[in-house]
């Protein structure tokens, strides 16, 4: 029971934070850190590829994107052109098809995101299976520029195709409503709603992870970061546990997408941009690498001063300045023990 | 297609083809004396064009251009002094995740320096409409320049490698740096010299190409990732064969735009890196099992 105490503590804080905003009237800073919580899921599965496994990944915004756009596209057909066709009946004898106005009045007949989300995260883990296969056999450097190939793929792609949108991105992507009275949408009615649905997903992602992280798997993947050959020589089947682990990190990126197209609405080619790759891999970084609370506070963090547009001009220079200088004076991160330990000793006075 | 089409592709393939040799030669001399992949190499390519763009204004094109490849490399050795030469000792994974702090830091600072505008040098000799017949097929007579700069830098480097005490000095601290350094050789010296010459070299590709393809604040991690495709299929550490395979590299993009549609000129190029790096990573021209003992 002793390793779910932190999960706790945060179950108490997320409601501490939505009190606190209740309290003050400040409900509106709900949606960024909403958002925020968004993106800390991708920054989570970066953290297991990265962190744990200690494979380099500079393409995390394209399975982000993945979930995204897949949402996007799929529940943005119009159907009631198609009523007849075998596709049509196929989803309707599933109970997949959904309708809805339009603010001209017209009804939209439209496949329920459930079914979206079911292809978010097959798309998504079949690209990782794909991708990690040949490419998790490379090392280091190459890894890296392979990785950050993959998301430079998936934008291009995105920009270049007529129904994701192109340049402009997909904007009427419609709330998904997840059982009666509650959807997974901005409006000011479900803030929070959306907001503990958020943290709800996080924590779930935290138990797998840290159940994953302290089983025979999890060893495996720790003995995998700190030399790849002696774990091989161990008789961990390196191949297989970092193309899973590769595959944890995706679906993770495409659930968080998922919701977050529906959170906003819509989704633009700029959430697969290498940028964005870096902002994920800056936040791991920062957290300390292999340390999912660090990952969790940081990219809480980070996300949410972005949002609020604390940077200002500086938005993107801040992640790469933090990415030198963590690199520089602190490699190790900066949430781990020892920092605590030295802040501790600065008040006490050293032994 | 008819035979002066033909050649117009060809030509444009060799001059984008040309940017992406001046990228991966400077890969290949950072990385054989430091074994670093510079993620920010295309950043080079960035601040040549936009320093040499800003001296124009107020004086002649040599001089800016000079101006602009002295800067470039005084900032590439600047990088390696203060951050580079302190990370000797980290992890590989380290090593990446800085060039590529960096790489935002130079593009970042370049935005607050000369905001979003696309910019373009002048042309070297003639104007937009200037052209020249060859064989039916009109071209720019920069491209003929950029063609010019290619050879004279590929011949110019072979032989500073070959045959001058400065660069054998370089070649030997990629070939062993301890045995380099039982020798006399100052090998952080090299290392600094490397990177300085890798951003000079970048900058004057980024003043030839300026007039015909324009400089942008953001243009670098595109140039960073084509660059990276040239130096692996040439063979990394290899900065002549670079200049080979970039000139493949630029006429199979030239030619798949005559196919697919522009948008996904990029997707080819980076699908034959990662057909390369997982089925050949010593590259076309490199050795197999030379590559095997190498540590990336």
């Amino acid at each position: 029971m002793k390793k779910y105490l932190p999960v706790m503590l945060l179950a108490g804080t997320v409601i501490i934070i939505q009190l606190l905003t209740l309290i003050t009237g400040k409900g509106f800073l709900l949606t960024q850190l909403t958002m925020s919580t968004w993106y800390v899921i991708a920054a989570l599965g970066l953290c297991m590829v990265m962190g744990y496994a200690g494979q380099i990944s500079l393409g995390q915004a394209g399975f982000f994107a993945i979930g995204g756009y897949t949402t996007a596209v799929l529940s943005t057909i119009d159907f009631s052109a198609r009523t007849g066709t075998s596709v049509f009946s196929f989803f309707d004898s599933l109970g997949l098809l959904l309708t809805r106005q339009t603010i001209y009045g017209d009804t939209v007949i439209y496949l329920s995101p459930w079914a979206a989300l079911i292809a978010a995260i097959l798309i998504a883990g079949l690209t990782a299976w794909g991708l990690g296969v040949p490419v998790l056999k490379l090392r280091g450097h190459y890894l890296g520029m392979a990785t950050m190939g993959f998301g430079i793929i998936v934008n291009r792609i995105v920009v270049g195709t007529k129904i994701f949108g192109e340049a402009d991105g997909i904007s009427n992507v419609p709330p998904f409503k997840m059982f009666p009275g509650f959807e997974i949408s901005g409006k000011v009615g479900f803030r929070v709603g959306n907001y503990y649905f958020a943290w709800l997903v996080v924590i779930i992602a935290l138990i797998l992870l840290i159940n994953l992280i302290n089983s025979r798997a999890g060893r495996a993947l720790k003995a995998l970061h700190g030399s790849e050959d002696a774990a091989d020589a161990m008789g961990v089947n390196t191949a297989r546990c970092k193309t899973a682990v590769f595959i944890i990190g995706a679906v993770l990126a495409a659930v968080a997408g998922f919701f977050m197209t529906h959170y906003n609405g819509g989704i633009g080619p700029s959430e697969s941009s290498v940028i964005k790759s870096v902002r994920y891999v800056s936040i791991v970084a920062v957290g300390g690498m292999a340390n999912i609370w660090g990952t969790l506070i940081m990219g809480m963090l980070l996300n949410f001063l972005s949002l609020r547009g604390v940077f200002g001009h500086f938005d993107d220079a801040v992640f790469g300045i933090i990415l030198v200088l963590m690199m520089m004076f602190m490699p190790d991160g900066f949430i781990r023990k020892e920092v605590f330990y030295s802040i501790k000793t600065l008040f006490r006075g050293k032994k | 297609m008819a035979l002066n089409q033909i050649l117009q592709y060809i030509f444009s393939g060799i001059t984008v083809g040309s940017i992406y040799a001046f990228v991966a030669i400077g890969y290949n001399i950072i990385y054989n004396s430091t074994g670093i992949i510079n993620f920010a190499q295309g950043e080079f390519v960035m601040l040549g064009g936009m320093i040499a763009y800003t001296f124009s204004n107020f004086m002649p094109l040599l001089p800016a251009i000079i101006a602009a490849i002295l800067i470039t490399a005084a900032i590439g050795g600047l990088i390696e002094n203060v951050f580079i030469r302190r990370m000797r000792k980290t992890s590989v994974l380290g090593m990446i995740v800085i060039t590529i702090g960096l790489s935002i830091l130079i593009r970042e600072f370049a935005l607050s320096i000369w905001d979003e505008q696309i910019r373009a040098l002048r042309f070297f000799t003639g104007n937009e409409i200037s052209s020249v017949n060859i064989l039916g097929a009109r071209i720019s007579p920069q491209v003929l320049w950029v063609l010019g700069v290619t050879l004279v830098l590929t011949a110019g480097l072979y032989f500073f490698l070959k045959f001058t005490l400065t660069g054998q000095a370089m070649r030997a601290c990629s070939e062993n740096p301890t045995a380099a350094k039982l020798c006399g050789i100052r090998t952080d010296r090299m290392v600094s010299l490397s990177f300085m010459v890798s951003a000079g070299i970048g900058a004057l590709g980024g003043c030839v190409v300026s007039p015909l393809t324009q400089t942008h604040y953001a243009m670098g991690s595109d140039l960073a990732i084509k660059g990276f495709t040239v130096a692996i299929l040439g063979g990394l550490g290899n900065p002549m064969s670079a200049v080979a395979a970039g000139i493949l590299l630029g006429l199979i993009e030239a030619f798949s735009i005559s196919i697919l549609p522009m948008a996904y000129k990029d997707v080819i190029s980076i699908i034959i890196l990662l057909i390369v790096l997982v089925a050949r990573p010593s590259g076309l021209f490199g050795s197999r099992s030379a590559s095997a003992l190498k540590d990336y």
